[in-house]
Formats: C-alpha cells, structure tokens, sequence
C-alpha cells in the first residue's frame, strides 16, 4: 500500500489533532483554518451537476477515477463547510471505492460533530458523505464489474 | 391562575422570565439567549399546565359525546374560540376556523374560496415578501384554473411599493394575499390601506397574521379584511394549532374543505347536509388540547398586556440595531419604518449559516438562511440571512451576547 494513508488511519490522525483542541471556539477556528486552506474550484466545475444540495449554503463537489481510486475536490461558500468537507476529503480521497462506500467515519462522532453539527438537515454534512459514497458506488459499478 | 402578583405595574421583564421554564436551561453550557421567535416562541407555565391539566382531567372526544368529561373539554374547546374571537374582534364566534397554523389557513381559502372564485385568467396579487405559505398555494390555484398569478415589489428598505399595487388592480383581481408583517424583514404593510384599495377594485383580502398577532392590537373588524389567518404556536401558544377567520357571509358561501366526521349534519349515499358554521371547516376529531392550551397563551398574553409588550419589544429592536449596525461589515436588510421586532442582516464575506454556528456555540439562537421567502431574497441578491427576533422574555444583555458573538464570529472567520 505504498503512500496511501488507510481511511482508519487517517481519521485516527484528525481524532489526534483535535484531541488538542480543548474548546468548540478552538475547534471551530481550526476547522474554520481548514476551510480558509481549501483551493477554490475552476469555475467552471462550478456547475449545478456538481452541486449538493444541503439547505442552506452551496457546495460543489467532483470526482475524479484515476488507477482505481477515487479522488475529490470541493468547495462551499460557507468557509465552516468547507473545513468539514476538507476533512471529509483528506480521509476518503484517493481511496478505493469499496473502502469508500463502506468507510464508517466515526472520527465525525469522535471529535464531537455529530453531535455538535449533525442533527439537522441545513449544514450538508451527511449529504456530501452520502454524495461521495455515491461517487465511489458508481465508479465501482462502472470501473470494477466484471 | 393568571399570575398577577408577579408581574408589575410596569414592565419587568425579569419577571416575564419567570414564567417561561425553557428560559433555565443552557446551550452548549451557556445561558441559553432564545432570539428565534418568529420561527416559534417559548411556552409560559400556564400553557404547559393547561396541556397536562387537559390529559390530566378532561380528555374526551368533544361535541358528540353526552357523558360528562366530552361536555368538560367541549366547553374548554370552544371556550378558545370565545377568547380568539375576542383576541382579534371578530364579529361572531362562528367567524373562527380552527387550522392546524397559518399555513392550512391560506391553503383552506385557496382551496375553497378560491377554486369557487377563481377562474381562467383572473388575477391574484401576492407580494415579493411573502413566505412560501402565501406564495405556494396561490401558485397551484393559479395553475389549476389558468389564472395570473402577480407580486407586488418591494424598496431596497422593505417596504411595498403601493403605487405599483394600485396599477396591478383590474376588474381581474380577485383576491390579494399579503402579510400584514415579514417574518425575514420585519416590515409591517399598511394593509388598512391596501384592503381599501383592493375592495374598491372589487377583489377579498387575506391577510396572513402568522408574525402580526403576536405583536400588533389586531382587529378584523376594523382591519375590514376578509379572511386573516395565524397560528398559535407563535404567540406563546402550542404549535399544531391556528385560527382562520373569515367574514361569515364568506365562509357560508364557500364549499367545504375536507370531509369526515363533524362537519356534517346528515350524511346517506344519495346526498349530505354540511354542518353549520364553524364546523362546516372542522373535520375529524381536532386537535383539542393544544386548542384548549392556546386559550392559556392568549390569556397571559392579554393579561401581561399587548401595548406594554410591544414597548417592551420595540425598545429590544432599536437597541439592535443600533448595536448591530456598529459591527464592522454588517448590513441591515430591512429597514422599513414600521416594524416588528425582527432583525435581518448580512456581514461581508460571511456565510450566515457560518454565523449561526458559532452564534449557537456561545448559547445564541439565531435562524440563518432564506427564512421560506426565497423570491425576497433573490430581489436583494443575497443567499440569505441572519435573523434576530425578539419576544417579551428578552433582554438587553442578551443582545449584548448576541452582538458579542458576532464580533468574535466575524474575527474568527476573517
């Protein structure tokens, strides 16, 4: 497995770094640096295919096939947004679409944002998840079929 | 019991406190600062006692029974429709609909009213700054028939444009539809003037009452409009209930809504007699506790009294704004010179959902978002807003929270 971080181990590093973190003001402000780090996307996958549709703020999500792994980029005009799917991002892009499809992401309840975030519809946090396990889903299906 | 020992002469809003349990707990281990009451308001004592006293005591199927405990919650049950008939003057308790809230209100007259009245090419007129309850229902009337359906725009500071309103009347125009206040803006309509104007063209008037009530001295009567419509659970009353009011001869002549048990007099399979009004709209078993437990809400509310709650609340709304336009790129959308104590504003470069976040984090309820009137919004070309709206149990140092918390929201996201 030569450079690829498992999506396990790569949440376990997340978990780490926020155990550091020891107020939601500075867990907040980290995940607001995460988001503030995101590259913008070109515009012109800007587009309303690539849009998730969460309640309240945009978010564009691609996908990409490349050598049997699946890589994303994305971007959302709320800069909190941003961060968690940065975060989302860092774990499962570039990983296989089977490990994707089944990957359980408990690092979300571990540093507290299903608690914190999760619970209504507005913030897109389980609808790019869910979005992204599509992705892989159809590359598999379209890639990997015999 | 109403309770008033506790509450003075003058208004003291700490002791309006008191009586709203919710306003003891924290949010996110901090004292929680509730400014979401144009969503939904907080629930005095007397309304949750009502609701457990009604399950406690009296809980019967109402009208048909004949034993003891149906006559009891009869009597609580209509005893509501006395007090909301008082509430907001209509001339006969037969003029109060009981809904589920404001927005079957609007869909029952759509639905009645409307497919009676309404044919192809007649015109409705709403308004940019309606919710999507008084938008959606119109809209599908208007499909079903081939009528028109027309907006009446707005200023860059709110408000409707009554020149454009008075172009707009024809002898096509049928109903206008419009609130009485924007539950995004604030903004209160002069809707005495539009309901003039709009019977000299010959068309009926709904209002939507669901942020008015709470705030305004509403009478019908006075108001001279046709059909008003609100719910309970934004006037410290349970949700899951409203008032339709409508003029009788109106409701006399309009066809039923949905059919079942109480609303009819007679039924065999060759023909029906409908009941009388009010319960000609009232099918089924309806929802008799929070209807019971609204008569409370309105109750405290009348006893706390309407104009000093109102001064109360204005006090909260010039005070925000006066804070909130001291923030460094805050934009006040809304500012009209009639109000209720509604805030909405926008901060540069800031997503308001990122806002209500970390507001929330620091105990601040604060809506974000379209707030259900996505055509105004698109008419200021923004996604949405914050939203700050301000109800008799709030105080002055919770807008300082709240304007706290925007200044670190906005040195956190900068």
């Amino acid at each position: 497995m030569e450079g690829y971080n498992s999506i396990k181990e790569t949440e376990r590093e997340i978990v780490d770094e926020f155990s550091f973190l020891e107020s939601w003001d500075d867990k907040y402000q980290y995940i607001i640096e995460l988001g503030k780090k995101v590259q913008p996307l070109e515009e012109e996958n800007k587009k309303d295919e690539n849009r998730v549709r969460g309640c309240q703020s945009t978010v564009w999500l691609v996908a990409d096939y490349r050598n049997g792994r699946v890589y994303f980029k994305a971007e959302s005009n709320s800069t909190i947004v941003q961060g968690l799917i940065s975060m989302l991002i860092r774990v499962l892009s570039g990983q296989k679409p089977d490990d994707i499809v089944e990957a359980k992401l408990d690092f979300l309840n571990e540093i507290g944002m299903m608690t914190h975030l999760a619970q209504t519809r507005s913030n897109g946090l389980l609808a790019m998840v869910k979005q992204m396990k599509n992705y892989a889903l159809a590359y598999k299906l379209k890639h990997e079929s015999v | 019991m109403m309770p008033s020992a506790t509450i003075q002469k003058e208004y003291d809003v700490y002791s309006v406190r008191k009586h709203f349990p919710i306003l003891d707990r924290e949010v996110k281990n901090k004292p929680l600062v509730y400014f979401d009451n144009a969503a939904t308001t907080q629930k005095p004592k007397v309304v949750i006692d009502a609701l457990v006293e009604y399950y406690s005591r009296f809980n019967a199927n109402i009208h048909r029974g004949i034993h003891s405990l149906a006559e009891e919650a009869t009597a609580a049950f209509e005893a509501t429709r006395d007090t909301a008939k008082h509430f907001i003057n209509a001339a006969a308790r037969e003029e109060i609909i009981f809904t589920g809230g404001t927005t079957e209100g609007i869909n029952l007259v759509a639905q009645t009213w409307g497919r009676q009245n309404i044919n192809k090419g007649d015109e409705i007129i709403i308004s940019t700054m309606e919710h999507h309850s008084n938008i959606v229902p119109w809209h599908v009337l208007s499909q079903e028939k081939g009528a028109v359906l027309k907006a009446i725009p707005v200023t860059e500071t709110g408000e409707l444009i009554l020149e454009e309103f008075e172009k707009m009347l024809s002898t096509k125009t049928k109903i206008v539809a419009i609130t009485y206040a924007s539950n995004s803006l604030g903004t209160i309509n002069p809707v005495k003037k539009i309901i003039e104007k709009a019977h000299a063209a010959g068309a009926v008037v709904l209002l939507d009452g669901a942020q008015s009530t709470v705030h305004l001295d509403i009478d019908v009567q006075q108001l001279d409009c046709d059909f008003y419509a609100f719910s309970s659970h934004k006037i410290y009353g349970p949700t899951g209930v409203g008032v339709l009011y409508g003029k009788k001869n109106l409701l006399e002549a309009m066809p039923v809504y949905q059919g079942g048990g109480e609303m009819i007099k007679e039924v065999s399979f060759t023909g029906i007699t409908y009941n009388d009004l009010p319960y000609k709209f009232e099918a089924g078993t309806p929802n008799i506790a929070d209807t019971v437990a609204f008569k409370a809400a309105l109750d405290f509310v009348s006893h706390i009294g309407k104009e000093k709650i109102r001064k109360h609340e204005n006090e909260l709304l010039a005070y925000a704004t006066n804070q909130l336009e001291q923030v460094p790129g805050l934009k006040i959308i809304g500012r009209a010179k009639e109000k209720v104590s509604v805030v909405s504003f926008v901060v540069d470069k800031v997503h308001p959902q990122d806002l209500g976040i970390l507001l929330d984090n620091r105990g601040v309820a604060v809506r974000t978002g379209h707030h259900c009137t996505q055509p105004l919004m698109d008419f200021f070309c923004i996604p949405g807003t914050t939203r700050a709206s301000f109800a008799m149990y709030n105080t002055i140092e919770e807008i300082d929270v709240l304007t706290e918390g925007l200044h670190k929201a906005i040195k956190m996201l900068a």
